[in-house]
């Protein structure tokens, strides 16, 4: 919400579903569990709510991973909007630290919300689950091992860093979406 | 890859930024937000807010000050001093705070953590750690900003606070603190061969060839320091070009 009025935009935060269904643009962001956060979105319907949203759609972090298939996390069906799993972070040595967290640089970018002129800066992550590289991925960071940094299927855009809190470069990133 | 952090610290008490000298005999040293600001733009990676006010009326200001922090500021930022329960995390994580960071009352009631964990995710606990050497030299933690010591060891405690759901473990060495002359490496490196999750070094930073040696020898994820960078002995910007130029993976 500050990110979103530094930037000039009046953002409401709501659970409301004519109000999310009626905004021009809607954010899906959150830090938290995958299974509590499905459940709390199928007791209010915002599940089915969701999937038909038609204007453009930002996922953050756990809204990356709640519009997958499935997630490792509690094991538990997701929204589906993407036909890909999420999985966690097995540490592969003792310097693989789980959550994943910092700043990590953004690669083999395909224009999407994270522009091209953006490869190689940093953006800041703080998440022990990922989505796996794959036909939606946008771009891409590497920890242990590359992962889906940012995600992108017809409305639905997706980062997994937190680009409210990635300095310049995320007010760039977000900018890019409110301007779609 | 993942870069090291660089985290200036900033004690606050009344709404002013102050850093003390081995804990005692606190020099003002300006505006918390202006200061954070600067920071941020100087190329800071996070930021650690403490609050050493007593008062109620303090604890106030400061939950303000934590709004002003988050609509001012666009990198992540961890509050801490003086948290005691899930109601004080709650308050601060709705005033806009990133993460919180837990001392004497994790000591005093380390269930708290657990709480903590399960309620907001481990990512939002920071578990802070005060500790300084004995005659034996064993790492003894201690409570109240370094005022009474525990039964605690560093390491036991540590290892037992991820355990428990701590995301980060912030360590002081009250040896090293406001003394200058490097970080405490030796026990830092052991620190990150026994945990799995991050650790930030903080308390003794001096030169920009302290840092470079927390993250070689201490092997730290993070470095913390306060009065150094309020007094403009070491420029963040400069320090994470060092850096940089000596092959430590920053972000610039």
């Amino acid at each position: 919400m500050c990110a979103l009025r530094r930037l000039g935009v009046d953002a409401v935060l709501t659970d409301d579903k004519d109000v999310i269904t009626n905004a021009p643009k809607v954010i899906f962001p959150g830090v938290g569990e995958a299974a509590s956060a499905m459940s709390y979105l199928k007791a209010h319907g915002l599940d089915r709510v969701i999937r038909d949203l038609r204007q453009p759609v930002l996922g953050i972090c756990i809204g990356q991973q709640l519009l997958c298939r499935h997630s490792e996390e509690n094991d538990v069906e997701c929204l589906g909007i993407f036909d890909t799993d999420v999985r966690r972070f097995e540490a592969q040595s003792r310097l693989d630290k789980i959550p994943h967290m910092g700043w990590n640089t953004v690669h083999h970018l395909r224009n999407g919300i994270v522009s091209k002129q953006l490869d190689g800066q940093y953006v800041y992550y703080v998440h022990s689950y990922y989505v796996p590289v794959g036909p939606y991925t946008d771009s891409v960071t590497e920890y242990i091992l590359p992962f889906s940094a940012s995600m992108h299927k017809d409305n639905f855009y997706t980062t997994q860093f937190h680009p409210e809190k990635s300095g310049g470069i995320g007010e760039l990133i977000l900018k890019n979406f409110l301007e779609l | 890859m993942l870069a090291k952090r660089i985290i200036p610290c900033l004690d606050v008490k009344d709404g002013t930024t102050v850093k003390g000298v081995n804990f005692v005999n606190f020099r003002e040293a300006g505006d918390p937000v202006e200061l954070g600001k600067r920071y941020s733009d100087a190329g800071a990676d996070e930021l650690v807010y403490l609050d050493i006010t007593a008062s109620h009326e303090g604890r106030r200001t400061f939950v303000e000050l934590v709004k002003r922090v988050a609509s001012a500021i666009n990198i992540p930022f961890t509050v801490g001093g003086g948290i005691s329960d899930i109601d004080d995390v709650e308050k601060l994580l709705d005033a806009g705070a990133d993460k919180i960071s837990i001392n004497s009352a994790a000591i005093r009631n380390p269930e708290l953590i657990d709480g903590i964990a399960s309620r907001f995710g481990s990512q939002v606990c920071v578990v802070a750690i005060d500790a300084k050497t004995t005659a034996e030299n064993e790492w003894i933690c201690y409570l109240n900003g370094g005022r009474i010591p525990t039964g605690k060891t560093l390491f036991e405690w540590a290892k037992e606070a991820q355990e428990r759901g701590a995301g980060e473990i912030l360590f002081t060495s009250m040896d090293h603190d406001g003394v200058k002359s490097g970080f405490a490496n030796n026990a830092l490196a052991a620190l990150n061969d026994i945990l799995s999750i991050p650790v930030i070094a903080s308390g003794g930073a001096g030169s920009y060839k302290d840092f470079y040696d927390v993250f070689t020898i201490g092997k730290a994820d993070a470095a913390l320091a306060a009065s150094i960078f309020h007094f403009n002995e070491i420029s963040v910007e400069r320090l994470k070009r060092y850096l940089n130029e000596r092959n430590i993976t920053v972000r610039l």
